[in-house]
């Protein structure tokens, strides 16, 4: 178990040193000067350079990788071009407000999953279950701006339940986190009603049945903890989706996360914080699968054999 | 023949091929339906205060902003849609078989290297990428779609990989090498063929994700660029009107998800169809 942490640790740290380098290459080669932008439209050709000097960007470009990549080696994302700011500090003070928002968003979407996907396997062939299943498909074919741009009409402009946008009280979760969750939720409950099938047609629930225990017990403890299997990994997955994912549902609600500090980077061209943002992306979908496939021989005694 | 006939036999299936069959048909035959020029910002298409106008007998789906008619718009912004739909998700396919293929046949050295590429560019944020990418390129149709076309390919290699992987074990392939039949006679008479329906499975429910990812970066105001009309774009140029005019925003939203929806939904009928594994079970 030790040595299959530290392997995945070191694939880890490679796969983040490949993004890294690819991010940086993109971004090289891309036609944006980010020293024209910082000195504005009316400077001279002097000025231009002396920012490309001051910044490092006339050095080559693996030199401007290698100081970059000690940077990161000491815990360095660099300094922001137009905040003039460290991007380290930058970005920890944006991820408390992402990190909630995918809980939140997380807590939807596996509330209502496993609620409908429980109901699903149950009252399978019914009137739920077909729901169920056409819901899952809208869930992936509804574009997430369309669905916030919804919320916010029927919830906040309609009725005035909820604030436009912002940041700060509870009430200011809820559309966001709904939006997030409500699409991923038919997904979820997909598996869990296919998991819950599969475990359903097993012999020890029948033998659970036939000792005259509760549906309710036989669902919540025999049956519900078996098909957790695929949830456990799909919420790994999904922490890394999420935070790519949220630059739209950031921009359209206003939220205070990362994805709205990497809106703002990309339309200023401050290539630090794309750098940074993109590379804590990365790390957020390595550790989510990471996590997943920890947590998943910890439940499961059947893979733990393996 | 036969899969069309499976799929008629589905009726979720069969909803979404008479949509996709509606789409596609409206897109091509737009300049024949359109009742007004998608550009023609008409005088008579604001109200006296110069805001746009609901849906009305005169302009089915209301106006827009500008006083442009909103259905001529929508049927254009379909042709850029669905064009951009069709060629980055063409590309990506191509891309993901080529380079599935390649690893999966190759193995040794230069078969895991392809193969950790992929994996590296699954731990990409692709969403993220896509934006960055869009924004700091100078937005067109062609530069939207090869954008999508990079970010969308890595899911179809890794399938691929693994079903090249299945057939090269296969005893067929070795009676055919021990035949005397080269690499490219093997990978192109004998390998591809097999992988077909996984192409054409994710050759449509690509177009879903695509139709998606354009409406996305379009309503960020960094994919196909005004005055050509696409459905993300037309939600982009109306979004600070929302509350005064919400049809501007929810009749192209729901048509993007109608359209995504209807090849999703074709895609999934196709997958169980064409998926060997489930053939001649009942």
């Amino acid at each position: 178990m030790a040595l299959l942490i530290l392997r995945r640790l070191v694939q880890t740290a490679l796969i983040l040193l490949g993004v890294a380098a690819i991010t940086f290459l993109l971004l090289y080669a891309l036609p944006a000067d980010p020293a024209r932008m910082i000195a504005g439209r009316s400077a001279t050709a002097q000025t231009v350079a002396n920012i490309r000097r001051e910044l490092g960007l006339d050095q080559p470009l693996l030199v401007q990788f290698w100081t970059y990549l000690q940077g990161i080696v000491h815990g360095d994302l660099g300094r922001s071009y137009a905040q003039k700011t460290d991007v380290g500090s930058l970005i920890a003070a944006r991820i408390p407000a992402t990190l909630l928002l995918m809980a939140a968003g997380i807590l939807v979407e596996v509330v209502l999953g496993l609620t409908l996907g429980i109901i699903a396997a149950l009252r399978r062939g019914g009137a739920v279950d077909r729901v169920v299943m056409m819901a899952s498909f809208v869930g992936v074919s509804a574009p997430q701006f369309v669905v916030a741009l919804l919320l916010l009409y029927v919830f906040a402009v309609m009725l005035g339940w909820f604030p436009m946008s912002g940041f700060g009280t509870p009430a200011h979760v809820v559309l966001p986190a709904a939006t997030l969750g409500i699409l991923g939720a038919g997904w979820y409950a997909r598996m869990v009603r296919s998991a819950m099938i599969d475990v359903l047609n097993q012999d020890y629930v029948r033998t659970a049945r036939a000792k005259g225990l509760s549906s309710a017990r036989i669902i919540l403890r025999h049956a519900l903890p078996n098909a957790m299997l695929p949830i456990i990994a799909m919420i790994g997955i999904d922490i890394g989706q999420f935070m790519g994912g949220v630059v739209v549902v950031e921009a359209v609600y206003g939220w205070p996360g990362i994805g709205q500090l990497a809106w703002q980077a990309i339309q200023q061209v401050d290539i630090p914080i794309i750098m940074g943002v993109t590379l804590v992306s990365a790390l957020a979908i390595v550790l989510g699968n990471l996590i997943a496939d920890i947590i998943a021989p910890l439940i499961d005694p059947r893979i733990r054999a393996r | 023949m036969r899969v069309l006939k499976a799929m008629l036999r589905q009726p979720s299936a069969l909803f979404g091929l008479i949509v996709v069959v509606v789409v596609v048909a409206m897109a091509i035959a737009a300049p024949l339906i359109a009742p007004y020029s998608p550009d023609n910002q008409m005088f008579d298409g604001l109200t006296l205060e110069g805001a746009p106008m609901p849906p009305s007998e005169q302009f089915l789906l209301g106006t827009d902003t500008l006083g442009r008619d909103l259905f001529s718009r929508l049927l254009f912004g379909a042709r850029t849609s669905l064009v951009i739909g069709l060629v980055a998700n063409g590309i990506a396919v191509a891309i993901g078989l080529f380079i599935g293929i390649l690893s999966g046949y190759l193995r040794g050295f230069v078969g895991g290297l392809l193969m950790r590429f992929t994996d590296l560019m699954m731990a990409f944020p692709a969403l993220l990428l896509a934006i960055v990418l869009a924004a700091l390129l100078r937005p067109s149709l062609w530069i939207v779609a090869m954008v999508i076309a990079l970010v969308n390919w890595v899911q179809v290699a890794r399938i691929v990989y693994t079903e090249t992987r299945g057939l090269v074990e296969r005893d067929f392939i070795l009676a055919e090498r021990s035949l005397g039949a080269g690499h490219f006679r093997i990978l192109f008479m004998h390998i591809l063929p097999h992988l077909m329906p996984t192409a054409i499975v994710w050759g449509t429910l690509g177009i879903a994700t695509t139709v998606l990812l354009e409406a996305t970066l379009s309503f960020l105001g960094i994919g196909v660029q005004p005055p050509q009309p696409s459905w993300g774009n037309i939600i982009f140029e109306s979004q600070s009107y929302f509350q005064a005019a919400p049809w501007l925003v929810f009749f192209p939203g729901a048509i993007i998800l109608l359209t995504a929806l209807s090849f999703n939904l074709v895609g999934d009928a196709l997958r169980d169809i064409l998926d060997p594994t489930q053939r001649g079970r009942g």
